[in-house]
């Protein structure tokens, strides 16, 4: 016996879509403030069409069937937009199993006659909702990532700044792990900065950099003899007590670089190399 | 002759999962209260033998327990990788020895930073390295 499934539900659309909204509005976890209630009658009436237009009851158990294409273009940009515009994946989620409830509200008064037919609807509902809400929560989390993924990029970008503190000299604080592609923005900016500035000093400061293993000291290495080749001196800064320890048991060989403890003892000795003075000034006034 | 106190698992398989597993054995290290230099000393030689696990087997599983011997505390931490192994380890544990591009440092820079250290390897299979910091060693 066919149950026809597709064209009942085809038939109570309009029904439906009341009974999703009312399931929406009513949940606590609402977005009011991300999403006016039109906007998201609007989304959910676009989204019923295409489920309902796609739908027969040939694909209804299958829910990989290419019929379903174009829906789940439609349910993975709304979840890409909902990832970026700050809504929880439950919150997500529940956008489209509520609609699993609206679904089998409408089913259930027409099948309500025979347990049986009753039960193979609403297996067959609760299956194709469950291949949707896989759907959303695959999409919403890539939508994630992306954020994640420009946020590091972001992050690469502002943290290495390079200063000039003095005529000539440069200053590049590194905060956080120095690796491979880290070192490669680190160098380019310093370089650039060089030539643009026609600084003869750079120092690295290295007190935000949380631990230095051979890999670390074999990126600074690098950064220096390229700052040397460019004929500027290059000077490590921010070496912590721990930091030295570690260094030397690791059997790293710095010692053709000059280095020093704070960023300060590296700008008295930059001062020097440029043969400048620093004095306390005999005026009063300013 | 160990009792292991708290242990918990990771697997590298990314560049990206270097630092998270550092701040996992930093953890560890504050918990038992290990000074910061020796903290330090630990972090960095896992740092080595992670980045190693990386560059040369793909990744691997990490063992990060706190263990204790009679009075004294101190973390174990196991490298496992299904690699291609290491042919001569007395060589790979020589300064300045490197198949890659890199100084030389790590296995041997580890093996000092550490209080107690073990390599096994079997080429084809892959290599397992423990070290032991104590909290005060």
């Amino acid at each position: 016996m066919k149950l026809e499934i597709a064209k009942t539900l085809q038939k109570k659309k309009k029904q439906i879509l009341e009974l999703w909204m009312q399931n929406q509005l009513k949940d606590e976890s609402l977005r009011e403030d991300l999403m006016s209630n039109d906007e998201l009658r609007k989304e959910s009436d676009e989204l019923l069409n295409y489920l309902l237009d796609s739908l027969n009851d040939e694909n209804i158990s299958n829910i990989q069937s290419s019929d379903f294409d174009s829906l789940n273009e439609m349910i993975s940009g709304i979840s890409i937009t909902r990832a970026r515009q700050g809504f929880s994946p439950k919150e997500t989620g529940y956008y489209i199993f509520s609609l699993r409830e609206a679904l089998l509200q409408a089913l259930h008064k027409d099948f309500k006659g025979d347990v049986n037919d009753l039960m193979t609807v609403t297996l067959q509902m609760v299956k194709l909702v469950d291949g949707l809400a896989a759907v959303t929560f695959e999409t919403f989390i890539k939508g994630r990532e992306e954020v994640i993924l420009r946020q590091t990029d972001e992050i690469t970008e502002i943290s290495t700044p390079v200063i000039r503190v003095w005529d000539g000299i440069l200053a590049l604080p590194i905060i956080g792990t120095l690796d491979s592609a880290r070192t490669q923005v680190v160098m380019e900016n310093l370089l650039v900065e060089i030539v643009a500035s026609g600084s003869s000093i750079a120092i690295l400061d290295i007190s935000g950099v949380p631990a230095v293993d051979s890999l670390v000291a074999q990126h600074l290495i690098k950064t220096v003899s390229a700052t040397r080749l460019m004929g500027a001196e290059c000077i490590i800064s921010g070496i912590r007590p721990e930091i030295a320890q570690t260094v030397v048991h690791l059997g790293i060989d710095l010692s053709n670089i000059v280095t020093k403890a704070t960023l300060a003892s590296a700008l008295r000795y930059a001062f020097a190399l440029l043969k400048l003075e620093v004095k306390k000034s005999t005026k009063s006034e300013v | 002759m160990y009792i292991v106190l708290n242990k918990d698992r990771m697997v590298i398989e990314k560049e990206q999962d270097v630092v998270p597993y550092r701040n996992r054995v930093k953890e560890f290290a504050v918990k038992i209260g290990m000074s910061l230099v020796n903290q330090t000393k630990l972090i960095t030689a896992a740092s080595e033998l992670v980045r190693n696990m990386l560059k040369y087997a793909n990744g691997g599983v990490t063992t990060i327990e706190v263990i204790s011997k009679g009075r004294e505390n101190g973390i174990r931490l196991i490298f496992e990788d299904k690699g291609p192994g290491i042919a001569d380890i007395k060589l790979a544990m020589k300064d300045g020895f490197s198949t890659g591009k890199s100084l030389g440092l790590g296995l041997p820079g580890a093996k000092r930073l550490s209080s107690e250290f073990d390599i096994k390897s079997t080429v084809g299979k892959g290599t397992t390295v423990t070290l032991i910091k104590w909290k005060n060693g």
